[in-house]
């Protein structure tokens, strides 16, 4: 029962065929072998498989592929753009806000959404957005503090590079 | 885990969906898919087709209707979260979608797949009860208009047959200079209620004159608690008149106890947040 579906990734257009019970997860790593969208649990509830779809942090775990057709896809692999980081990803990087890395690429993602929607949020604020990702490395304060640094790059001013 | 089999289709219009759901051949309407993908990847829900309602513009939106307002089923709750409507006069539904999940659920999440999906322990059905909203239904046989008091019927169980669409909820004025609020204690990973409360109070010089309390989480569906209500009004919400609405609220309840709480203390997080619920609300007043 596979039907050609095509998807909108990182601005390229995609043809695969899935079956209609595909999960937006499993196509983006086992058949575009996007790898960078990872799984972390079996209820919806980790965040580690967080994309944005028009722009909005969205679990692919809890999407089906033929949901995302018609809708932007951004994984953690359209964020750098020629050779660039993204500035969350510089700030991430800048403030120690991963250890081993398994939750990063959701987070990124999920964070982005917020300051695109609130620039200049609060240490309240960026927790509450961040309560869909979880981490069992950080324990959460580098990461606020890479969201703070980014907010404030992605106003205008360059990251500092802190000791 | 990997859903069974099943065929997909996206309606094209409303009508079109009308038309499929007629069918009688046992389709399932899929909104956001948040209710649904996981019952799906557990196989707790096999259908046979899924019908994607999600790009019916009729579906979604807010809008001003008759001084209240009127809420497409479709609707998600980032939508809600963001519109200027709901939270200039609606504070009580913005205590509860805040609360909804996470970000990533409130993006794709709706509020008539959480409605319709009945979950006795999510928020909206009691925000809905405590604020006395109505449910547009559709089907091809025609339309019809259920109170939220008659919609939730017991757990996953509602109002709506298997051939019925919920197009929107109508959600009348809150009383000219109330207030409302919605407190729930949460269960820790999902977010959903162990017990929430949800309250609109009008008062005068102090004293509650009008009260509306719905409660959620506790029971096998959300109701309304209208003997504890009336026990508010002519009081001014001192503490001991709080215990005693927090009481009266479960009164007659079956509450539930299961894994994440057992029923007494369920029973002593509903006096809690009825209470916290009242007071928040009377303190916007
Ligand atoms: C991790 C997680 C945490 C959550 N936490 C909370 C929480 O804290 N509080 C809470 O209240 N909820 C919570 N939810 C549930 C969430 O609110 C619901 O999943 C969501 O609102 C359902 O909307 P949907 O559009 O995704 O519905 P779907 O999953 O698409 O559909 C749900 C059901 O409703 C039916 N349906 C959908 N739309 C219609 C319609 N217009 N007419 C008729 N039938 C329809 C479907 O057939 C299906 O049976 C959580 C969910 C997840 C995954
Ligand atoms: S893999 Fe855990 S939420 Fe998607
Ligand atoms: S860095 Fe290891 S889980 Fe977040």
């Amino acid at each position: 029962m596979k039907r050609s579906v095509s998807l909108s990734i990182n601005g390229r257009a995609h043809s695969v065929d899935v079956e209609p019970r595909a999960l937006l997860v499993q196509v983006l790593r086992d058949d575009l072998y996007l790898t960078g969208t990872h799984i972390g649990c079996d209820t919806s509830q980790c965040g580690a498989c967080t994309v944005l779809l028009d722009g909005r942090a969205t679990k692919s775990c809890t999407t089906l592929a033929v949901q995302a057709e018609g809708h932007e896809i951004t994984t953690i692999e359209g964020l750098a753009q020629g050779g660039e980081l993204h500035p969350m990803q510089n700030a991430f990087w800048e403030k120690h806000g991963l250890q081993c890395g398994f939750c990063t690429p959701g987070m990124i993602l999920s964070c982005i959404d917020l300051l695109e929607s609130n620039p200049d949020p609060s240490e309240a604020e960026i927790r509450h957005a961040i309560e869909g990702n979880l981490c069992r490395c950080t324990g959460y304060q580098n990461i606020v503090s890479a969201v703070q640094a980014a907010a404030v790059a992605m106003r205008g001013a360059p990251v500092r590079t802190t000791a | 885990m990997i859903p069974v089999q099943f065929d997909y289709v996206r309606a094209t219009s409303l009508n079109d969906a009308l038309k499929t759901l007629a069918g009688g051949d046992g389709t399932k309407v899929i909104a956001g898919g948040h209710s649904l993908i996981p019952l799906l990847r557990f196989r707790l829900a096999q259908p046979a087709k899924l019908l994607d309602i999600a790009g019916i513009k009729e579906l979604s939106g807010i809008s001003e209707y008759k001084r209240g307002l009127r809420i497409g089923a479709a609707t998600t709750y980032r939508d809600i979260l963001d519109s200027a409507l709901v939270r200039d006069r609606y504070q009580v539904m913005m205590d509860a979608t805040s609360g909804i999940g996470d970000v990533q659920v409130r993006n794709r999440g709706t509020i008539g797949g959480g409605v319709a999906h009945a979950d006795p322990a999510a928020d909206m059905p009691g925000v809905l009860l405590a604020l006395g909203a109505s449910f547009n239904l559709r089907s091809k046989r025609g339309k019809r208009v259920v109170a939220a008091r008659d919609f939730f019927q017991g757990t996953f169980a509602t109002a709506l047959a298997e051939d019925e669409l919920l197009i929107d909820m109508v959600v009348p004025p809150l009383p000219r200079g109330g207030a409302s609020a919605y407190v729930s204690i949460e269960q820790a990973a999902s977010g959903y209620a162990l017990a929430g409360a949800a309250v609109v109070v009008k008062c005068s010089r102090k004293t509650v004159t009008e009260c509306s309390l719905a409660l959620t989480g506790l029971s096998d569906r959300a109701f309304l608690a209208e003997a504890a209500a009336k026990l508010l009004v002519g009081t001014k919400a001192d503490p001991d008149t709080l215990q005693r609405v927090g009481a009266a609220a479960v009164e007659g309840i079956e509450i539930t106890g299961d894994i994440h709480a057992p029923a007494e203390y369920r029973r002593h997080l509903a006096a809690v947040v009825v209470g916290r619920a009242i007071r928040a609300a009377i303190d916007r007043v």
